[in-house]
């Protein structure tokens, strides 16, 4: 469908006005009311109760009035302190990075090749790849992972009995992956194999957007102009796909720095994920305040691969 | 493309690979459903004794009945909350907050939900200690999806209206439809396909969900992931192999008949657009 | 405010500016367009006709300055509430609804009663001929018929302004022709006063009563296309509509203009005190290329033949002056058989008579 110039689009700000007062109002209201409420208050509430004191099954006041009657401010840092001082918590908020990087890193080195070949593959094709990565997205994850549980047992599992007999285990014990050899369950490898398995499309999916609408021609020309395949692909295929392995890798890393059900079911006990302590500091401990903490330093952690995420989308939103 | 033997080949085994460790846990839970063995995960002999035990569980019937519910709502509620910001952010000049506002509905997208829900658990309950209400349940469960369900509906709604040509709603305009009526008789019929694409993902996300649901879920509002995973944390139960099996076959079906059904008529209008610029 | 009515526009546009941010897309232009006539606004992109066009249609406020219709202000109604009618440059159909029904939509808003609403749908149908399409959908149908669907659906309303973005824009070239004179044929039936904006000049001088050539939010002249075919204002507009040898030179004499190769000399005095610099307009279709120096009081100038395009209908001889300058000749090819006039490196006479020249000062 033909469209107005670019020039004169350019000329307007982006999208066009509709509409009377009261509608307009409505429509960004509501949502914004319910974001509001549900999303902003919980933070500042999570936030506040971070800084409070817990006793029993009431919280000390923030603002109160002290002996003289002088209005205070009772912020209590205990928590945070708590947090910084005991190395658990230090090396549990590391290793959670840690393991979110070394899948996304996994993701990558899987799923780009993946992407590519996809991209690459008969038009036709496409489609029937296209859907075949996206009905297991489909079906429940719970379900998918509870199958891992299985698959890896030495003992009956399809994966487990197959890695023992080729003498695998013995290879991801010699690197630690596994506390000993022939107990692939709840370890380091079990973990980063169900976050993988779990996260895989994450990744691909927009690799595959990216890598699918660039021009091949682009390629042809490089081979034209003398540069070998591996060239092409390095030169031009890798840097123009940039936005597609920021945005995998991003949706990869943040939820899997939180991840709470896959450490659950296919983790260890020297998996330490941030996700399971503040699960563990809430249900079991009780300690509100705590797992407040946890979850405020959780989320100034991920702040950062937040922002560059959301950049990468509004730059490609400006480009589009 | 001029790919050479070697790299087409390559080509075909990591995609053959990569698809044979996407469908492994699909097909082995499958199987496993079928066995006849008392001991999970063992093969000893087809038996459909599983899905007689499944049948009879309450638990999951209950949790079921419970996820339904609350998966239907999400979505439907996710899909008018999803349109409604994703047209504030496509279709409506730069607004004061527009950033924050854009960053708000999308946050729940990547956020932990571990966060998402301890966040919205406090904040419940400390409402219930001012005013009593509400109490854990369905519909605090609800709220919890919804937050998640719209982020991923506004996505999805706002790709499409992004791609609406801008003609279409100035058209109507112009042959004298208020706002209202452009959008409810052009713009609406225009990203029917959108919106139910939207229904259906967070629908899925919704039924799928454990941790937002086990914060804010109380006694007597035990969905369905849940009593998976409780039962999945102590051990394998081939009634959840059964269960899975279930649930497959119906996402499988749908999925195949729905990509057929596009397939067909996307051949269709295809066929008569080439048809009319030949025919002239 | 009230004028007589015989000396009031139809369509009045006065002084209207609009501004985006820092960025001035149209700028204080005035223009009166007579009830019934079709006229276009022709320019480049980013001239700022589109943005012109859609302040008409209400899609845009002025910044500054207000449009009539009619006498009336359209100022603050929307869109919805003018007597103004566009057929899109992407034609816009409701891909959902049916013909019938896209023609139908504009009547159904106004709460017309059914009879009537289908009286003049099929009325406006079997106008553009699409009466058998009627049920199809806008995917359904080719280019062409979209276009006709979309011209019948901003009609369907008898506007008081129709408005056309780019009409001729997406069809091919074939088509073109032939829909520009069934375009023309209708609106003049139908008698609405239309306002057409184009970047294709030969799409304003053939279906527009007058033009007005827009650059950088600005009209550089207004008037019928002969009008400004071959009385351009300035060196812009001589340069846009069509094809034109432009050379530099000093005003010397009564009727004489002094340029690097040649002394024009002119039907009569232009309007430019001595020694002024000024630029001479000779469109190529008026040089005739002679072997020996014509006789007679042409203005002529010899150069050698560079290249030249040939067009089928026509050859484009490309000159060079003894100065360097270029200069084209459009040849008309009267002969079907023999060889090109002139061939690559031959030296010509290039001539044309002193009435056929523009002296501009801009």
């Amino acid at each position: 469908m033909a469209d107005i110039a670019d020039s004169e689009r350019a000329a307007r700000p982006a999208p066009r006005r509709l509409g009377g007062g009261w509608g307009r109002r409505l429509v960004v209201g509501v949502p914004t009311l319910w974001l509001a409420l549900f999303f902003l208050l919980p933070f500042f509430i999570v936030l506040r109760i971070s800084v409070l004191e817990m006793d029993g099954a009431q919280f000390t006041a923030l603002f109160g009035r002290d002996a003289d009657g002088q209005w205070q401010f009772n912020a209590h840092l205990q928590s945070y302190a708590l947090l910084l001082q005991d190395s658990l918590y230090l090396s549990t908020y590391g290793s959670s990075l840690l393991y979110a990087a070394v899948t996304t890193l996994v993701c990558l080195l899987i799923g780009y090749p993946f992407a590519y070949f996809m991209a690459r593959a008969a038009a036709s094709l496409q489609p029937l790849l296209l859907m075949g990565v996206m009905l297991p997205f489909w079906t429940s994850f719970l379900l998918r992972v509870y199958a891992w549980k299985g698959l890896l047992d030495t003992q009956t599992g399809w994966v487990g009995t197959v890695l023992v007999d080729l003498g695998v285990d013995r290879v991801l014990y010699a690197l630690g992956f596994i506390p000993a050899p022939g107990q692939l369950m709840y370890s380091p490898f079990s973990l980063v194999l169900g976050m993988v398995y779990t996260y895989l499309p994450f990744m691909v999916l927009p690799l595959y957007g990216t890598l699918s609408k660039m021009d091949l021609r682009l390629l042809e020309a490089a081979q034209d102009l003398g540069a070998t395949a591996w060239q092409a692909f390095w030169r031009i295929t890798v840097p123009l796909s940039r936005s597609g392995i920021v945005a995998g890798a991003m949706l990869v890393f943040i939820p899997c720095v939180g991840e709470y059900v896959i450490p659950e079911l296919l983790g260890g006990p020297e998996t330490l994920m941030i996700g399971r302590v503040l699960w563990d500091e809430f249900f079991a401990n009780n300690d509100w305040p705590v797992a407040s903490a946890v979850a405020v330093v959780m989320v100034l952690l991920i702040l950062v691969p937040l922002v560059l995420l959301n950049k990468s989308q509004s730059g490609e939103g400006a480009r589009a | 493309m001029m790919a050479s033997p070697a790299a087409r080949w390559t080509g075909r085994l990591w995609l053959a690979l990569g698809f044979l460790f996407l469908y492994l846990p699909i097909v082995a839970l499958v199987v496993f459903s079928f066995t006849d063995s008392p001991v999970p995960n063992v093969w000893s002999g087809f038996s459909l004794r599983w899905y007689h035990a499944l049948a009879a569980d309450l638990d999951i019937r209950q949790g079921l009945y419970y996820s339904l519910q609350i998966a239907a709502a999400t979505a439907t509620g996710a899909v008018v909350m999803g349109t409604l910001a994703a047209y504030a952010l496509e279709r409506f000049p730069v607004f004061r907050g527009r950033m924050l506002f854009a960053g708000m509905v999308r946050a729940p997208l990547v956020m932990p939900e571990v966060i998402v829900g301890l966040s919205l658990l406090l904040m419940l309950v400390s409402v219930q200690r001012q005013f009593g209400v509400p109490e854990r349940g369905l519909l605090t469960i609800w709220i919890g999806h919804l937050l998640v369900g719209m982020a991923y509906a506004t996505v999805v709604i706002g790709a499409r209206l992004r791609d609406l040509n801008p003609q279409l709603e100035e058209a109507a305009q112009d042959l004298g439809a208020r706002p209202a009526q452009v959008f409810f008789l052009v713009t609406l019929p225009t990203i029917s396909q959108s919106l139910l694409a939207a229904w259906l993902l967070t629908f899925t996300i919704s039924l799928d969900d454990v941790v937002i649901a086990a914060f804010l879920s109380g006694p007597g509002s035990t969905t369905l992931p849940l009593v998976i995973f409780s039962r999945a944390r102590l051990g394998l139960d081939p009634t959840v192999n059964a269960l899975a099996a279930v649930l497959i076959a119906i996402v499988a079906v749908f999925v195949l008949v729905s990509s057929y059904l596009i397939a067909v008529r996307e051949r269709r209008v295809y066929r008569e657009q080439r048809a009319a610029r030949q025919g002239g | 405010m009230s004028t007589s009515t015989q000396d009031r526009a139809f369509l009045r546009i006065e002084s209207v500016t609009k501004d985006f941010g820092g960025f001035r897309a149209v700028d204080q232009v005035s223009l009166d367009v007579a009830r019934g006539e079709i006229f276009a606004l022709l320019g480049s992109s980013g001239c700022g006709k589109s943005t012109l066009l859609r302040m008409l249609a209400g899609f845009e406020t002025p910044t500054a300055g207000r449009v009539l219709l009619d006498g009336v202000d359209l100022a603050g109604r929307p869109p919805y509430e003018r007597p103004v009618n566009m057929m899109f440059q992407s034609y816009a159909l409701f891909p959902h609804l049916s013909v019938w029904d896209n023609v139908a939509f504009g009547l159904r808003r106004d709460g017309l009663p059914k009879a009537e609403v289908a009286e003049r749908v099929d009325a406006m149908l079997k106008l553009v001929q699409m009466t058998d399409f009627a049920r199809r959908k806008p995917h359904q149908l080719s280019g062409g018929q979209q276009q006709r669907v979309a011209l019948a659906r901003s009609l369907a309303k008898r506007p008081q302004l129709l408005l056309l973005d780019e009409p001729l824009g997406a069809l091919d070239k074939k088509l073109r022709e032939e829909t520009q004179i069934e375009l023309v044929n209708i609106i003049r039936r139908i008698g609405v006063t239309c306002v057409m904006v184009t970047h294709d000049q030969e799409e304003a001088m053939m279906m527009a009563s007058r033009i007005a050539v827009m650059s950088q939010g600005r009209f550089l002249q207004i008037g019928a296309p002969h009008e400004v075919y071959e009385n351009p204002a300035t060196r812009f507009v001589a340069d846009f509509i069509g094809n034109v040898n432009l050379m530099d030179g000093t005003v010397d004499g009564a009727a004489e203009i002094r340029c690097a190769d040649v002394v024009h000399r002119l039907a009569e005095a232009p309007a430019v005190a001595q020694g002024q610099p000024v630029t001479v307009a000779v469109r190529p279709e008026k040089i005739r290329l002679d072997v020996q120096a014509p006789s007679g009081d042409r203005n002529q100038v010899k150069g050698v033949v560079t290249a030249f395009s040939y067009f089928g209908d026509h050859t484009v001889y490309h000159l060079e002056l003894p100065s360097g300058a270029r200069l084209k000749a459009n040849l008309e090819n009267e002969r079907r058989q023999g060889e090109q006039a002139f061939a690559q490196g031959d030296v010509v006479w290039a001539s044309w008579q002193p009435g056929a020249q523009v002296v501009l000062t801009e």
